[in-house]
């Protein structure tokens, strides 16, 4: 919680172009990308942007796959927020924002195809390579997205596929290749308070966005999901000239922190 | 753009489904109820409020709080549906209740909640934007301050042509994009946005323009509905 005053200066501040730590409105911080942070994970990173901290690990099962894509691997992403991530978070059942920065980070991998799942059927309509893929908010200084976003990316780059017995059990330590990765995708976001856009809040910054807007870029340029996210809105005319700086960006996050 | 196109249901490029219908007053119970159909979907939204918020400690003293639950009923959906709140329900109506809260005057009704209940009759696709079209109606209906109705729709790409309204069988062919879309016309606030699928911006530049000429259509048929219930009113 910050002080109404304080919010009211942070926002004639950032309206007039400037920020509390002198940035930019489209600078972020420094990132810096940590792969392999859980050992028991088939493959794991870790991602701070400035103090905001994010890790995600996969964990890989043989499972059943659904009825419809009987020849596909499946992918499931869940996010939690860490009860010490700030001081906001209470313990408990998911709440909608973790739901929603889940589903936003799924939605980028799965609509752009990262994934060749159908690499991942073992055999078809009995057993398939389950993924899961799990986001955990360490600590919460702003612009949990886009962080999420490049550690999950970073995650599946790093997993090692489990070797399996003749019985589909999975054999302790021994591994058989990477991930079949097609593409890589981030999910960048554009943030909004007045009538400034700006990128990369920290969490006082945060407090006084109006929306955001979160796009999924993939390597070759396309754009695979998007999502206009809290109350307020973005104009009608800010939504596509947002697009291509978000593009801009994405592509080169992916050249510098998707490797 | 061919302009032959004819899309599976028989529609051009740029129309909404058939029938598009809008009722008002299908819930005489609620303070303010509203039904949209579009093609074979159906949602019903109904809204109680302002009432007295339970429990006490979510009370605002400043404004009215916006309690908004999108959920599809059991067999609204070939497969069985289970019933009760999932994620994709949660994010809905998150969603639903950020759209609205735009247009809804929350500072008149200090102290108090405003509850919408959105219910899926019968799903083909865009049953999040039917809802939002509904529940503004709802909200209006019930004769609560409202800055502008939000009319809401979906617009995509199906088999390289973008098309407006997209169906399910529309929505599940290989490489289609789905944008739902929302926004306030007295201001082009864009109010909801989503998007699944592949894209060049060029294309998604096409496909908010067509979700935004859709939803002048249905913000039309809105005050229509609303100026037929409410006519002999307004005219005092």
């Amino acid at each position: 919680m910050i002080t109404h005053t304080a919010m009211e200066f942070i926002k004639k501040k950032l309206c007039e172009g400037e920020r509390l730590d002198d940035r930019k409105l489209k600078e972020y911080r420094e990132i810096v990308i940590e792969r392999g942070v859980g050992e028991n994970a088939e493959g794991s990173a870790r991602v701070k942007i400035g103090q905001t901290e994010v890790i995600a690990g996969i964990k890989m099962q043989v499972g059943e796959p659904f009825k419809d894509t009987p020849n596909e691997g499946i992918l499931i992403t869940s996010a939690e927020f860490m009860p010490f991530s700030s001081s906001e978070v209470e313990p408990g059942p998911p709440t909608v924002d973790e739901i929603e920065l889940g589903r936003v980070i799924d939605r980028g991998i799965r609509e752009g195809k990262v994934i060749d799942l159908e690499k991942l059927c073992i055999v078809e309509g009995e057993k398939v390579w389950t993924i899961f893929v799990d986001i955990y908010l360490v600590n919460d200084d702003g612009n949990m997205y886009d962080a999420s976003s490049l550690a999950v990316m970073n995650a599946l780059m790093d997993v090692k596929i489990p070797k399996l017995d003749e019985n589909y059990e999975i054999i302790e330590g021994e591994f058989n290749g990477k991930l079949p990765i097609r593409h890589k995708v981030v999910s960048l976001t554009a943030y909004k308070v007045g009538n400034v856009i700006f990128y990369d809040p920290n969490a006082k910054e945060e407090e006084v966005v109006d929306a955001r807007l979160t796009a999924g870029i993939r390597d070759d340029g396309k754009i695979v999901s998007l999502q206009k996210g809290m109350e307020g809105s973005f104009k009608y005319d800010e939504i596509i000239p947002t697009l291509r700086e978000l593009k801009e960006r994405g592509l080169e996050f992916i050249g510098k922190y998707v490797q | 753009m061919s302009r032959k196109f004819i899309r599976n249901d028989g529609r051009k490029p740029e129309e909404l489904r058939r029938p598009y219908k809008i009722k008002l007053g299908v819930v005489p119970r609620a303070n303010g109820s509203a039904l949209v159909q579009s093609g074979k979907t159906i949602v019903m939204a109904a809204v109680y409020g302002p009432k007295k918020v339970i429990p006490k400690h979510l009370e605002d003293q400043e404004k009215a709080i916006l309690r908004c639950r999108y959920n599809m009923i059991t067999f609204s959906v070939k497969d069985r549906k289970k019933p009760g709140p999932d994620k994709r329900s949660a994010e809905i109506s998150k969603l639903i209740e950020n759209a609205l809260s735009n247009v809804v005057m929350l500072e008149e009704y200090p102290r108090t909640a405003i509850d919408i209940y959105l219910e899926v009759i019968q799903a083909d696709a865009g049953t999040r934007v039917a809802a939002l079209t509904a529940a503004s109606l709802a909200l209006a209906d019930a004769g609560i301050a409202m800055k502008d109705l939000i009319p809401s729709t979906a617009a995509g790409r199906v088999n390289g042509h973008i098309v407006l309204d997209l169906n399910k069988e529309e929505e599940d062919v290989e490489d289609a994009i789905d944008l739902p879309f929302a926004y306030i016309p007295s201001t082009k606030e864009v109010v909801l946005l989503q998007m699944d699928g592949i894209a060049d911006i060029e294309e998604i530049e096409e496909i908010i323009e067509m979700a935004k000429k859709g939803c002048d259509k249905i913000y039309e048929m809105q005050i229509k509905a609303i100026k037929e219930k409410y006519g002999s009113y307004l005219e005092e």
